[in-house]
C-alpha cells in the first residue's frame, strides 16, 4: 500500500509535514541526478538542489493534482536552474559546470578525451534550452512529458532534440578531426 | 530514443554522481524547515495537522527564529517586526477578514514565480507597503489566531530576543477577542497601524533603532481607535505575571473558562481542561496536533480504587485517522489512537436484546489475556437493538456544510458531495433534507425538501462550491433554526456538520459554544460531525462538538468510508436508542488485585457522576455495538505489578467468587431519568470470535500507542489473533484492519 506521489504532494500542499518529508526523500536522488545533468558539476548540482529544496515548500501551493509529481518537480528544477543561470550572468560567466567547459577546453585543449570529457564537452556545446531538453529526455521522459515540464509544445521538444543531436554530431566530427 | 542518445544516456548515467549524503540531509532539513515556516504562516486557516509532530506554533516560532537569522540588517529587523505586527493584526476579527485569502490552499504562487522565496532572504529594506501587500498575506495570514492565542507566554527579556517579542502577541488577545464590533478596517489602516506596532516593539524590546518605519497611507480618524484596540496600553502590564517558557497560558488566562471544567464528558483534570478550551475555541494546542491529549489509563489497585466509571463512545473517527496515516506510510501520533474508537469501528455479532427488553444487552466475558498469560481480560459488550427499519420515525436532516476555501480539495467537498449522494438513496420519501452552507455568507442552499424530490436535492448538492471565508456561527445558528422549522412530533431532528475542521465557529466564548450546542441538544436537535480531508482536521474540536451534541464524530477519508458511515451504518448514526449510557464497574478486591481500562481515556467519568442524571454521556445508536475491555490481574497472580502493603490492613474477606459487578445506566431517548442494568462479572470462560477480535484490536491500539503492558507480544501475534477471528466480515472491515496491522508492523521496524 504505497501512497502515490500525487497523494503525498496533495497532502503536503495541505500542510502535512510528514507527507512532504516522505515525498522529498523519495525524489531527492532523482532530483539531484537531474540537477547534475543540467549543470554538469557536482557542486553546482548540490547548490541547485539546495535552491530547489529551499523553495519547494512555497512552490507546493502551485502543485495541481492533474500533473504528475515528477513532471511538476522537474519544472520546478528547470525554473530554479534558469534563475541560477540568470543570477550568474549578472556576476560573470559561469565558472563551473558544463558551461565553463569551453573555457577549460580552450585553455587546455590537450586534455585526454575520455568519455567523461567528451560528455562534458558535448553538453557544454549545447545551449541551455537544448541541454535542459536533453537532460529530460535522457531521464527517460517522453517528448510529451518534457514538453509539459518545459511548457513548450511537443514539436518544439522534438525539434530541440534533433538540434541537439545535430550539434553533438558536428561536435563529434570536430573532435574526430582534432 | 535513437542510438546516439542511448550512448549518451549510458555515458550520462555513468557520469552522474550520487548526491553527497551530508548535503542531502542538509538540503532536506532546509526544505523541511521552510515547509514548517510556511505552515506557520499558512496554517492560519488550518490550525492543525493530522500527522507530524510539528504544530503550528512550532512553525510560527521557527519562522520567527529563522527570520532572525536573516535579520541582521535593518531591513531584516523591519521585516521581523512587521511580521509580529501582522500577528497583532490578524488577531482582530477585522484583520482576519481582510487578510484571509479567498481560497486558502491556493496560495498564489506559480512555479514560474521565482521570486516567491526572496522576500525572506532579501537584505534590502522593505517598505511597509511591500510587507502589507505580499508578505503579510503569505507569511502571517489570518487564522494564526489559534496558535498565537494559546502559544507560549514568555516574559520578554531585555536581551533583544525576537522570539520573546513574538510571544508578546498572545497577551493582547484576550482583550481583542471580545471586541467584535469595531468597524471594518480599511486597507490603509492596516498599513498605517504597522509602524505603530513596530514602534511599540522598539520601545519595549529593542535598543537598536529599527529601519525607518514607512508611513504610507493616510491617518484616518478611526485609525487611532483601531490602534488602541490593536495594542492596548494595559497589555504590557500583564507581562510580568506570565510564566516564562510555559507552554500553556497561566491560570489567569483560564479563568474566563472555568465553567468549562464542568463539561460533562471530559472529567480528566489538568491539561485536559485546557484541551477542552482549545476544542471549544477551535484552535490547536500550542505545540502539537489537535488530538485530545490524555494519558493512558493507569493501572489501578483494586484495594485502593475499586470503582471505574466511564461513558460509552461510539465515535469511529480515530480508526479512519489511523488508517489514513498508515496508508500514507506514517505511524499515527499516539494521541490520535483512541483505542475505544478502534474497537468500536467494527460491527460485532454480539447477542442482541430480545424485544421488550432494555434497548441494549450487555454481555460480559472473561478470558485469558492474549499478551499476558497471568492476567485476564474482562470484555464488556453492549449490543443495541435494531429497531424495525420499516417503523423508523421520519428523519429531518439539516446538512451544515463548510464551503470555506479550504474545502476546495478533492478529498473534501467533492468527496462530501459523493458521500451525500450515497446517503440520499438511504432516505425515505417522507424524510426531509435541508442544506445550509457556511462560508462567507451563511445561507440556506436548500429549503426543507422531501427526500422524494431527488433531483432538487442533487442539484442543490451539486451547486455547492468552495470559496470565501468562514462564518461558522451564522451557519450553525441558521442550521438549527432551519431544524426548528422542520420539527414535528415523533420525528428525529439532526444537524449534520460536514467540515475539514477548519472552522472558526464564531462564538467567541467557548462556554457559549458548548451551551449553544447543549441547549439545542436538550431541545431534541442533535449534532453529528463528519470530518473530511487531512492536514487540517481538528479532531479534538470535532470530538468536543459531537460529544456535546449527542452525536457521533466520524472521519471520512474515502468513498468506502462514506459508504460505511452514511449507508451501512446510517441508522445507527441517526437514531439514538439509548442516551447518556454510562458504565461503572466495581472490582472485587478479593479476586482482582489490579485492573486497567484499555482506552476510553477521554471518556472517564467521576464515580459520583454515574448516578447523576444531569451528567452527559455517550449515546447508543440503533444497532450499535460498544466494546470495552479491562485487563485485570487476579489476586496472587505473578503478573501483579504492585506489592502488597506491609502496614495497611490487608485482609480482604473472600466473600464472593465474582470478579466484579457491572452497572450500566442509560436513558430512553427523550427521558430525563436514567435506568439501571446490573450484572455480576464472573470467572473465566472461552472467548468467542468477536471478543478475540476486539482483543486483537485493543492490542493493536496499544502497540500503536507504544504502551508498556504488552511485553513481547507484538504485531505478529496481533495479526495472527485478528486473522483467526475475522468471522463473517461481510463488509471487509476486519480484513482491512489486518492489512493496516501489517502496514504498521513494517513501518514500526
Amino acid at each position: 500500500m504505497m501512497t502515490s506521489d500525487e497523494d503525498l504532494a496533495t497532502a503536503a500542499a495541505a500542510g502535512d509535514g510528514a507527507a512532504f518529508a516522505s515525498l522529498l526523500d523519495r525524489h531527492y536522488d532523482r532530483l539531484f541526478a537531474f540537477c547534475f545533468r543540467i549543470t554538469g558539476s557536482r557542486s553546482e548540482a548540490e547548490d541547485l538542489t539546495q535552491d530547489i529544496c529551499a523553495a519547494l515548500p512555497a512552490k507546493l501551493g502551485s502543485y495541481q493534482r492533474r500533473a504528475k509529481v515528477t513532471t511538476w518537480l522537474y519544472r520546478v528544477a528547470v525554473n530554479a536552474a534558469h534563475d541560477r543561470r540568470r543570477k550568474r550572468t549578472s556576476y560573470a560567466k559561469a565558472t563551473t559546470g558544463w558551461g565553463d567547459w569551453e573555457v577549460n577546453r580552450n585553455a587546455a585543449n590537450e586534455d585526454t578525451a575520455t568519455k567523461m570529457d567528451w560528455l562534458t564537452a558535448a553538453m557544454g556545446q549545447l545551449s541551455d534550452d537544448l541541454r535542459d531538453t536533453l537532460a529530460l529526455v535522457l531521464d527517460d521522459m517522453t517528448h510529451a512529458q518534457a514538453a509539459e515540464v518545459l511548457g513548450v509544445s511537443e514539436g518544439t521538444i522534438s525539434w530541440r532534440i534533433s538540434e541537439a543531436k545535430k550539434a553533438l554530431r558536428t561536435f563529434k566530427q570536430e573532435e574526430d578531426m582534432v | 530514443m535513437t542510438d546516439d542518445l542511448n550512448d549518451l544516456k549510458a555515458i550520462m548515467d555513468q557520469a552522474t554522481p550520487s548526491p553527497d549524503t551530508a548535503r542531502r540531509a542538509e538540503n532536506i532539513a532546509l526544505a523541511q524547515k521552510n515547509f514548517n515556516d510556511l505552515q506557520g504562516s499558512r496554517q492560519d486557516v488550518r490550525p492543525t495537522a493530522v500527522t507530524g509532530p510539528k504544530g503550528l506554533w512550532t512553525g510560527v516560532k521557527t519562522m520567527l527564529n529563522t527570520t532572525m537569522i536573516f535579520a541582521t540588517s535593518k531591513g531584516g529587523l523591519t521585516a521581523t517586526t512587521a511580521l509580529v505586527a501582522c500577528g497583532f493584526l490578524v488577531l482582530t476579527p477585522q484583520g482576519q477578514d481582510l487578510l484571509r485569502p479567498p481560497s486558502a490552499p491556493q496560495i498564489t504562487m506559480t512555479e514560474f514565480d521565482s521570486t516567491t522565496m526572496q522576500p525572506r532572504l532579501e537584505n534590502g529594506p522593505m517598505t511597509a507597503e511591500e510587507l502589507s501587500r505580499s508578505e503579510i498575506i503569505q507569511e502571517a495570514p489570518s487564522g494564526a489566531e489559534g496558535q498565537i492565542l494559546l502559544g507560549p507566554l514568555e516574559t520578554p527579556t531585555e536581551d533583544l530576543d525576537f522570539t520573546d517579542r513574538s510571544d508578546a502577541a498572545p497577551r493582547v488577545l484576550p482583550q481583542l477577542r471580545d471586541d467584535a464590533v469595531v468597524p471594518q478596517m480599511q486597507e490603509a489602516e492596516i498599513v498605517e497601524s504597522l509602524p505603530e506596532v513596530r514602534s511599540r516593539m522598539t520601545e519595549n524590546n529593542l535598543s537598536a533603532p529599527l529601519a525607518s518605519p514607512a508611513t504610507t497611507g493616510t491617518t484616518a480618524p478611526e485609525v487611532d481607535a483601531e490602534r488602541e484596540t490593536v495594542v492596548p496600553p494595559s497589555s504590557s502590564a500583564t507581562f510580568g505575571q506570565l510564566s516564562s517558557g510555559g507552554l500553556y497560558p497561566s491560570s489567569e488566562q483560564q479563568t474566563p473558562s472555568t465553567e468549562l471544567q464542568e463539561a460533562e464528558t471530559i472529567r480528566v483534570p489538568g491539561t485536559d481542561v485546557l484541551d477542552l478550551i482549545d476544542d471549544a475555541l477551535g484552535v490547536a494546542e500550542p505545540d502539537t496536533e489537535a488530538f485530545p491529549q490524555a494519558d493512558n489509563n493507569p493501572l489501578k489497585i483494586t484495594a485502593d480504587d475499586p470503582v471505574s466509571t466511564f461513558s460509552i463512545d461510539v465515535d469511529t473517527a480515530a480508526y479512519a485517522v489511523v488508517r489514513s496515516s498508515l496508508s500514507r506510510g506514517q505511524l499515527p501520533p499516539a494521541a490520535a489512537v483512541r483505542i475505544e474508537e478502534l474497537m468500536n469501528y467494527f460491527p460485532y455479532d454480539y447477542p442482541a436484546p430480545d424485544a421488550g427488553e432494555a434497548p441494549f444487552r450487555p454481555t460480559v466475558t472473561t478470558f485469558q489475556t492474549p499478551w499476558n498469560a497471568d492476567t485476564q481480560l474482562v470484555h464488556i459488550a453492549l449490543q443495541g437493538q435494531m429497531p424495525e427499519i420499516a417503523e423508523r420515525p421520519p428523519l429531518n436532516l439539516v446538512f451544515l456544510i463548510d464551503t470555506s476555501g479550504s474545502m476546495d480539495d478533492p478529498t473534501k467537498l467533492p468527496l462530501l458531495k459523493q458521500s451525500f449522494r450515497l446517503m440520499l438513496d438511504q432516505l425515505r420519501p417522507e424524510d426531509q433534507v435541508a442544506i445550509v452552507e457556511y462560508a462567507g455568507s451563511a445561507g440556506e442552499v436548500l429549503a426543507p425538501t422531501n427526500a422524494s424530490e431527488r433531483t432538487t436535492i442533487l442539484q442543490a448538492i451539486q451547486s455547492l462550491g468552495a470559496g470565501g471565508s468562514t462564518n461558522g456561527q451564522g451557519g450553525l445558528e441558521q442550521a438549527y433554526s432551519v431544524a426548528e422549522t422542520m420539527r414535528a412530533d415523533g420525528e428525529v431532528n439532526r444537524v449534520i456538520l460536514a467540515t475539514d475542521g477548519d472552522f472558526n465557529v464564531g462564538l467567541n466564548n467557548p462556554d457559549a459554544l458548548k451551551d449553544f450546542i447543549a441547549d439545542k441538544r436538550d431541545t431534541g436537535t442533535y449534532l453529528s460531525v463528519l470530518g473530511f480531508g487531512h492536514g487540517n482536521l481538528d479532531d479534538a474540536t470535532m470530538q468536543a462538538l459531537a460529544q456535546n451534541g449527542n452525536g457521533t464524530a466520524a472521519y471520512i477519508d474515502t468513498l468506502s468510508e462514506a459508504q460505511k458511515v452514511l449507508v451501512d451504518q446510517l441508522s445507527g448514526a441517526l437514531f439514538p436508542i439509548a442516551g447518556d449510557v454510562k458504565v461503572q464497574v466495581e472490582f472485587n478486591p478479593a479476586q482482582v488485585a489490579e485492573y486497567r481500562l484499555i482506552g476510553y481515556e477521554t471518556r472517564a467519568l467521576n464515580r459520583e457522576d454515574f448516578n447523576n442524571d444531569t451528567v452527559d454521556a455517550g449515546e447508543l445508536g440503533a444497532g450499535h455495538a460498544v466494546t470495552a475491555i479491562y485487563e485485570v490481574t487476579p489476586v496472587g497472580s505473578p503478573a501483579q505489578l504492585s506489592d502488597p502493603l506491609r502496614y495497611a490492613p490487608n485482609t480482604v474477606a473472600a466473600t464472593s467468587d465474582e470478579l466484579g459487578f457491572l452497572k450500566l445506566r442509560y436513558k430512553e431517548p427523550g427521558d430525563a431519568v436514567s435506568q439501571l442494568i446490573e450484572t455480576p462479572i464472573t470467572g473465566s470462560s472461552i472467548p468467542g470470535t468477536e471478543a478475540n477480535f476486539a482483543a486483537a484490536i485493543a492490542g493493536f491500539g496499544q502497540l500503536l500507542r507504544d504502551e508498556a503492558y504488552l511485553g513481547d507480544w507484538g504485531y505478529d501475534q496481533a495479526i495472527a489473533l485478528a486473522n483467526a477471528n475475522r468471522g463473517d466480515d461481510a463488509f471487509g472491515y476486519r480484513t482491512e484492519a489486518v492489512q493496516l496491522m501489517r502496514l504498521a508492523q513494517s513501518l514500526s521496524r
